[in-house]
Order: C-alpha cells, then structure tokens, then sequence
C-alpha cells in the first residue's frame, strides 16, 4: 500500500474526529503520533523496489523512502518534544496536528514526485500548510506578521517556480522529468532559462542566500513548536527535490547549473556565518545557523557527482538530528510561565542546570562543526565530495566560514558556561522535550564509533 | 598481542570521567579527586608497560590495532614507536601532577573540572597513538573543546578573551589541515600514514601540502608570527590548564613535523627549510627579548615556551641526527620543566593571589623549600648543564652547525637571551629585597605540592645526567626517519 493513500485517509477520518468531538486536541494529538508510526511501519514493510504509476509521474523508490522516513521521524520529535509548548501558550487548536499532517501529505508528493504537475501540487499543499501554520497564532502580532510575509513572499516564488516549469514545458515538451532529461542540452537556451527560475523557487524554499530574507523573521515572529517544524521538516523535504531535479531532469546542464549552486552555497555560508554574530534572540540565532548549514549541503549538491548528492543527504540528517537537539532545549527554558528565548537568559545556566547547558554544548559544538561529535562528519563527508571534484575554492570558503560560525557557538557556550548565573528555569515536566536532547546528544556523541552508519544507508539511494 | 593496550589506554581517563559524573559527594569532592587520581595513575603505569614491552631495535609500529571505521576506506588505525612513545609516557605522567595540583587551586566546580581534564587526556594520548591522519585531527582538534572550557571557567580576568582567541586561531590553523588530508587522501587513496610513506606524494602538490600542514601546526607550536594566542592563553588559564598547554599540547605541533610532516613530504620539507629557520630563530630572539620585558610570570615562562619550542622546530629541520634527537629531547625536557615553572607560579599565585613580578622579592627568606626548587627549575630552563634542558639544546645546535652557521650562531646568542631572563626572573623573585609585608606570613610548600615539584625536579635532573633511557627509544626510529628522508630526496 502507498504510505500516501494511508495518510490522506487517516487525515480526513481525524478531521472528523476534530470537528465533531469538542476539546479533542490531546485525542488528535496523540492520533497524529499513532498515524506517523503507522506511516513509518508501512514504509519500512513496503519492497524497497522501485514502483512507478500514473504515467510514470509518481514514484515510490529508495531515494523517496529515505526522506519519507526522516520527515516522518523528525515529525514526530519535534510535535512530540513541544507538546507542553503548545498547550501552555494555548495553541491547543485541533487543527494544528492535522495541518503538520497535510503538510507531510504535501512533501511526500514532492520527494515522490517525476512529474512537473505532481512536484508543483505537493509543493503547493506543503505551503499552503506552513502559511497556515506560520501564522497559527492568530492573536499575536508577530505570528501573524510572520504568516503574512511568509505568504507573500513564498507566494511570489512559487510564481517564478511555476513560470519555470511552464517554460520547461513549452521547450521541452514534455512535463516528466526522464523526458525532460532526454530533450535538455545546452543548446536550449530557453529550458537554461526555466531551470534558473526553478532553480529560486526551491532556493526560496529551502532559505538559501539570496532569497532568505524570510526565514529570521518568520523563525522569530512564529511560535517556537513550529519554528523548529519549520527548521527541519521542510528543509529535508526542499533539499531533496533539489537534489532530485538536479539528479534527473537537469542531469545534462550540470556545468550551467553547478555555477549556480556554488554561488549560492558559498553567499549561504557567508551569510549564515557573519550575520549570526550580532544576533540576541536563539531563534533568530538558529535561523541564520540554518542559512549556513543549508549552504554547506549545497556545497556537496554543487558538486554535481553522486558523491556529494549523498554527502548533502548525510548531512540533512545530521543537521535535523542537531536542531531537533537545539530547539527542544528551548522547551525546557521556562520561567514564570514564559519560555525565554534570548541568549541572555541563558546566561550561567551551567551552575544550576547541568545537564542542559551540558546538551546545550554537546549541540553547539557539534553545529559548529568541532570533532568528535556528528557535525564535523556532516562537514568532512562534504568536504571529501568536494575536493574530490577538485573544488579547492568552495573547501577553503567553505572551512573558513566553519571558524567564523564557531565564533558565535562558541558565545553561547561562553554565556552558558563563563558568565554568571541570572536565571532558575522551572523544574520541566515536559519529558518528551528531555528524552529529544538526550536522543540527540547521545546520537551526535556516539556518531564517531559508527561514522559510516549513515552512508551505508545513502548509499542504497542512488542505485538506478 | 591481541589485547587492545592503546584503546585502553585512550579511553581508561575517559571512562573514569563517567564515573566521576555519577559520583556524589557535594562539599568535599574526595572521592572524585581520588577515583581521577587513581585512574590517571593507572593509565601512567600503562604507559609505562608500554615503553617497556616495546621493543626499541625496530622502527616498526608497534602495538598497531587495525578497524574499519568511514566505509572501509578510512580505518581506526592505532600504534606507537620509539618517538610516539615518550610522549604518551609524558602525557599520562604529567596528567596526575595536573590532579594534585588542583587540590590546592581549583576551588569551584572541582568535579567538572577532574572530567574536563580526563578527557582532555583521552584526546591528547589519542593524538600520539593515530596512525591515520583523520584520527589524528579528530582528537587534535577535539582537545579544543575541554580546553577552551578549562580556560574559560576557571581562568582569570580576561579569560573570555583568550579562550576565545586559544580555541580560533587554532581551528583556524587546522581547517587547512583538513584540506590537505582530505587532498591526500584523493591522491593516494588512503589516509594510513604508513601506507602513505610507501607511496609517494607527487611532487607538485609537495608543498602546497607542507603549507597546509604547517598552518596548523605552527599555530599549535607555536611559531612566530602566529603565537600570540599562547601568553594570552597561558596567562588567564587556571595552573593545571597551563600546565597541560606547556607541557603537552604544544608537543603535538612538534610531533605532527615528525610523524607527518618530514616523512609525507620529504622534498617540501627540504624546500622550505630556509623558511623554519628563518622563523625559528626570529622566534628565539625575539620572544627572548620580549620575556625580557615581561612583568607577569605566566607571562614570561609563556614567552620561554616559544622560544623553547623555537629551538624544537629549528632542530627537527636540520634533518640531522643530532638535531632532531635534540628536539625530541627538548620537548620531553620542556614538558617537564614549564610544567614545574607553573606550577611554581601556580604555587605562589595561590597565596598572594598575584602573578606580577613585584609583588614578590627575597622569598628565599621566607619559603626556602619552594625557592630551592624554583632554583632548579629555573636553571634547568636556561639549559644548565646537569639538567634535562642542557642537552636538548645542546644536540639540536649541534645539528645546526652543521647545516648553517649563521643559524646556529643566531640560536646559540638566544640560549644567552634566555639565560638572561631565566636568571633575572629569578633575582626578582626569589632573591632581592621584599617589600611587600604579605610575603613574610606567605606559607611554604605543602605536601602535596611538594610531592608534584619534587617529582618533577627528580627527573628533570635525572635526565639531565643520564640520557640513555629515552635516547635509546627513540634511537632507532629517528634513525629510520632519517634514512627514509635522505632516500626519498635521492629517488627524486
């Protein structure tokens, strides 16, 4: 059975639920947990065969699968680790699992997708569900702000993507991606032309530089549970259509495009390092951390070989374990009824807190990249695919922007652990949230007895 | 020999630091003073079985533990030889001395502190054992992590600052280094460095390599004109921190010249010669001249430890017999000697709570146990004879004399300068007249440091007067690295 057909279903049947039992919120929420195991279990039963209907245009391979899985996975951390997040700042509505869920819907249709109709319409269902979900609390100013520019912003460059595709369409003839790839050579200026405007529209998605003027305000104005939703899930699900279409229909304009990505990932890393400095607020912090870790998986899809599509694949995942780490420790920064935020209030939390400025570090050094903790192998599988293709430039920029990043790490850990102690957080009762930042300490601490555990795994995807 | 005898000793500390993290005592922390002492000591009884069942006739790496690691293509490759091993000798030897030493002078958070420098032992042990190079960057870079902690919780005033400053230039320094070993390994399919010496690197890249190398480690040295972070660091690190950094963390810069450097990159190594001595001996003269005019102890004995490690990179690129054992020795020598300078300072710090030069005078009067001691450790850093540091400085110009005159007759106006310091330092602080009426209720030495300082002043002139034991260890592997130098020049 198709993971899909299973999942818009329960979805209809828990809107059902939502909208004739009153106060249903813990119900669905925990229906919606109940749906994603049961979505894992029957991807992970299903023959990893490559299956294809519609006309080709939906496929069901290894490659799709692997996201599926970790979308799904990372779901169902972040959902579960901000359940307390929610209901203390009254978001408890029932429409908020049932939104994340078709969001889902959405992305699965994207990393499914080999078709330019099928690819746009997931697209669309996953945005339509962010806006949503970016504006969520509705009361609030910032959130609604935040919603709004999402909206507008994200509206505008599905426009361009949607204009690319129409011009793809119009010089290639064809609206499959295998089609496509057999009629696009560089003669064709026009499908060059499309793929760029392509080429924005994911770029915007996945909050690359130049079109990331959205993701510090929208990670800062929307509630933090679906800030760390948005940090994750729609990223793995954005990097793996762009890898898709880099894989498939645009196989055979690699050197057009490849100058592209590297510009793009390497402004990424620049920004991501240099305006994460000044900033006060962990989110917004976290936003442009964000903007940088996306420019160094562009930097292994810059590369154009198999290689450094995997290398970006492994360190997705690394990054989602990473900040699934980092945002359920902000669930745990209660005070007075209030979650803090900023940097500052985390100042001295060493003293009275050990265990989460411990995690905080193991996290903070591992974003930065230090070894022996998971971000550094995220960072080396990329930098080997990269100098295998002979890229000294990008390495070099690359590693440099690595130092500067530590930098304002490295400040967080120097708040957390030099400067003295301001705040006592509330003893959490949010043991999701703890079980998430110990998951993901453990996970990045361990990850150099296995460094390879993730490329056994990748390696699989790329098989056709 | 089946038994894993290097993972063992890699990550004894750090499975004590578990057991220190669950340990429970709250206002005394004895028990997690006494399991990282006891767990240190025993990792230094290790490593001392080690140097014995090794067998010195061999230049073989010994000991070599072999596992998969990245994909096959990268193994956890681990193994000592006759140079690697005096300094994880040095390493767990100078690990319990750090423990004692912050019974007296770590007063906050002991518990966090014993844990951050166990597992700074793992680390650095690590670095000596790797016989592949990403191992080896894992734990050299990994050593950053509990050491900019160790300086930045429990240093001094401006201890943000400088670990700020320790921890980016050596990141900085060392992301070349990944490069180039991710370089490496795309040219020679391998990062096993014994595979590496078989095949040789070509040409071309030679240098570009060597450059590579050396950003990181002259950071890590440190070198001349990259060495700034070092007084900083030193200066605002708490004794045991110090301690560490002098004594070990600046070996593995020398060390890396070596194990990679010389041995991978024969022909850049002779290239660039002109360009070590050059920075060598401006870094002799002067931070000479700069710990002159220093009025902060740290201060000084950090500048010291340049100049010192000026005379390391200066003889290992001689390329001589004489003048790479010269180095070897003095580094082994400088580990001891710095090591005893702070924590004679540590020791002094504790009391009167100041570092600067005149605070103290004529505390010969006062605290005649400490002074003697300081005596010979002083002595023993202006190289002596009779100490450990006469002969490293000895050897390594007389590898120099050999190559260029003018290089060594420039290092040997440096062993004047440092003579100068060392002696005036002395004159400042232990004799002279006192002024300051605190000094005259200060409180000599107690037990537990006389235990560190005696140790410590024991073997320093035990190796002063008899060389042999760590001569003949390395023997035969310098001898080795030599030929394979000098035939690998020859092929080219």
């Amino acid at each position: 059975m198709f993971p899909e057909i299973f999942l818009s279903l329960s979805i209809f049947c828990i809107l059902m639920v939502g909208v004739f039992i009153k106060k249903s919120f813990n119900l669905i929420f925990n229906l919606t947990s109940l749906i994603i195991i049961f979505t894992i279990s029957i991807i992970l039963t299903n023959s990893n065969n490559e299956e294809r209907i519609f006309l080709d245009s939906f496929i069901r391979d290894p490659f799709s699968n692997y996201f599926k899985i970790l979308i799904l996975l990372s779901t169902l951390f972040v959902l579960n680790s901000s359940k307390n997040f929610i209901i203390d700042n009254k978001l408890d509505k029932f429409e908020y699992p049932i939104i994340i869920l078709l969001s889902i819907l959405g992305m699965f249709f994207m990393v499914s997708s080999n078709d330019l109709i099928l690819f746009y319409l997931g697209l669309e269902l996953q945005s339509l569900s962010l806006y949503i979900l970016a504006s969520i609390d509705r009361d609030n100013l910032r959130s609604t702000e935040s919603g709004v520019k999402y909206f507008v912003l994200s509206a505008l460059s599905s426009g361009l993507l949607l204009y690319g595709c129409s011009l793809l369409y119009g010089f290639t003839g064809s609206t499959n991606f295998e089609l496509i790839a057999e009629q696009l050579n560089k003669e064709n200026t026009g499908a060059v032309f499309a793929m760029v405007f392509i080429l924005v529209g994911l770029a915007f998605k996945i909050s690359a530089v130049p079109f990331h003027m959205w993701t510090p305000d929208v990670y800062e104005g929307a509630p933090t549970s679906i800030t760390s939703f948005f940090a994750v899930v729609p990223k793995v699900a954005g990097l793996a259509l762009l890898i898709k279409f880099m894989f498939v229909p645009f196989s055979n304009i690699l050197l057009e495009w490849q100058t592209i990505i590297i510009f793009i990932s390497i402004a990424s890393m620049i920004l991501g390092a240099v305006a994460a400095m000044i900033q006060k607020n962990f989110k917004r912090l976290l936003a442009y951390s964000s903007i940088g870790h996306i420019g160094y998986a562009l930097a292994g899809v810059a590369t154009g070989a198999i290689s450094g599509y995997q290398s970006a694949i492994v360190y997705i995942s690394i990054y989602v374990i990473m900040n699934i780490g980092a945002f359920s420790c902000l669930y745990l920064l209660k005070k007075d009824g209030q979650y803090k935020e900023n940097i500052s209030d985390l100042s001295g939390i060493s003293k009275k807190h050990p265990l989460l400025a411990i995690s905080l570090l193991i996290i903070l050094f591992s974003l930065a990249g230090v070894p022996p903790l998971g971000g550094f192998f995220a960072k080396f599988y990329v930098f080997v695919a990269v100098l295998e293709k002979e890229m000294y430039a990008l390495a070099i920029i690359g590693l440099i922007t690595t130092v500067m990043s530590a930098f304002y790490y490295l400040k967080i850990i120097k708040t957390i652990y030099f400067d003295d102690s301001i705040n006592t957080f509330e003893p959490t009762k949010n043991r999701t949230a703890q079980f998430s930042v110990i998951a993901s300490c453990t996970i990045l601490i361990t990850f150099f007895l296995y460094p390879s555990i993730l490329n056994n795994l990748v390696d699989t995807l790329f098989v056709s | 020999m089946n038994f894993p005898i290097l993972s063992t000793l890699i990550f004894l500390p750090l499975i004590s630091s578990f057991f220190i993290l669950l340990s429970k005592d709250k206002t005394t922390n004895l028990s997690s003073i006494s399991i990282s002492l006891f767990s240190s000591i025993a990792t230094f009884f290790l490593s001392l079985f080690l140097w014995y069942s090794l067998d010195i006739n061999t230049s073989e790496f010994q000991f070599v533990e072999e596992k998969s690691w990245i994909n096959n293509y990268i193994k956890f490759k681990l193994g000592v030889d006759g140079i690697s091993i005096l300094f994880i000798v040095l390493t767990t030897f100078i690990t319990p001395i750090c423990i004692i030493s912050c019974i007296n002078s770590v007063k906050v958070r002991v518990k966090e502190f014993l844990i951050a420098i166990l597992i700074l032992e793992t680390f650095m042990i690590g670095v000596f054992c790797s016989l592949d190079l990403v191992i080896f960057y894992l734990f050299f870079e990994a050593g950053l992590i509990p050491m900019f902690l160790i300086i930045g919780v429990w240093g001094g005033p401006r201890r943000v600052y400088s670990a700020f400053k320790f921890f980016l230039f050596t990141l900085l320094g060392s992301v070349l280094m990944l490069v180039a070993i991710i370089v490496i390994y795309w040219l020679t399919g391998t990062t096993d460095i014994t595979q590496i010496y078989e095949v040789q690197i070509p040409k071309e890249y030679q240098n570009i390599l060597w450059l590579a190398f050396l950003s990181s480690f002259a950071v890590k040295m440190p070198m001349w004109p990259v060495h700034t972070w070092l007084p900083d660091a030193h200066v605002e690190a708490p004794t045991a921190g110090s301690v560490i950094l002098a004594a070990i963390l600046l070996k593995m810069a020398g060390y890396g010249f070596l194990r990679f450097s010389i041995p991978m990159f024969p022909i850049a190594s002779e290239y660039f010669t002109p360009l070590i001595y050059t920075l060598s001996i401006i870094a002799i003269i002067y931070t000479s001249l700069v710990a002159l005019m220093q009025d902060d102890m740290k201060k000084l004995i950090a500048y010291s430890s340049v100049a010192h490690m000026g005379y390391v990179t200066l003889g290992i690129f001689t390329l001589t017999k004489q003048g790479i054992e010269g180095s070897i020795y003095q580094m082994i020598s400088h580990g001891l000697i710095s090591a005893a300078l702070f924590l004679c300072v540590g020791v002094v710090y504790d009391r009167l709570h100041s570092r600067m030069i005149s605070t103290y005078g004529g505390l010969v009067n006062y605290i005649p146990k400490y002074s003697f001691l300081f005596l010979i450790f002083a002595l023993a850093a202006l190289g002596l004879p009779g100490t450990s540091g006469f002969l490293g400085e000895f050897l390594v110009l007389a590898g120099a004399f050999q190559k260029s005159f003018l290089a060594a007759m420039l290092a040997t106006f440096g062993v004047v300068l440092g003579a100068a310091y060392m002696l005036w330092l002395t004159k400042r602080v232990i004799f002279g007249v006192t002024n300051n009426s605190e000094i005259k209720k200060i409180k000599d030495i107690n037990k537990s440091e006389i235990v560190m300082l005696v140790t410590l002043a024991f073997f320093i002139l035990f190796f002063g007067f008899y060389p042999i034991p760590l001569m003949e260890t390395f023997n035969v592997s310098v001898n080795s690295l030599i030929n394979n130098y000098e035939t690998a020049l020859i092929t080219n």
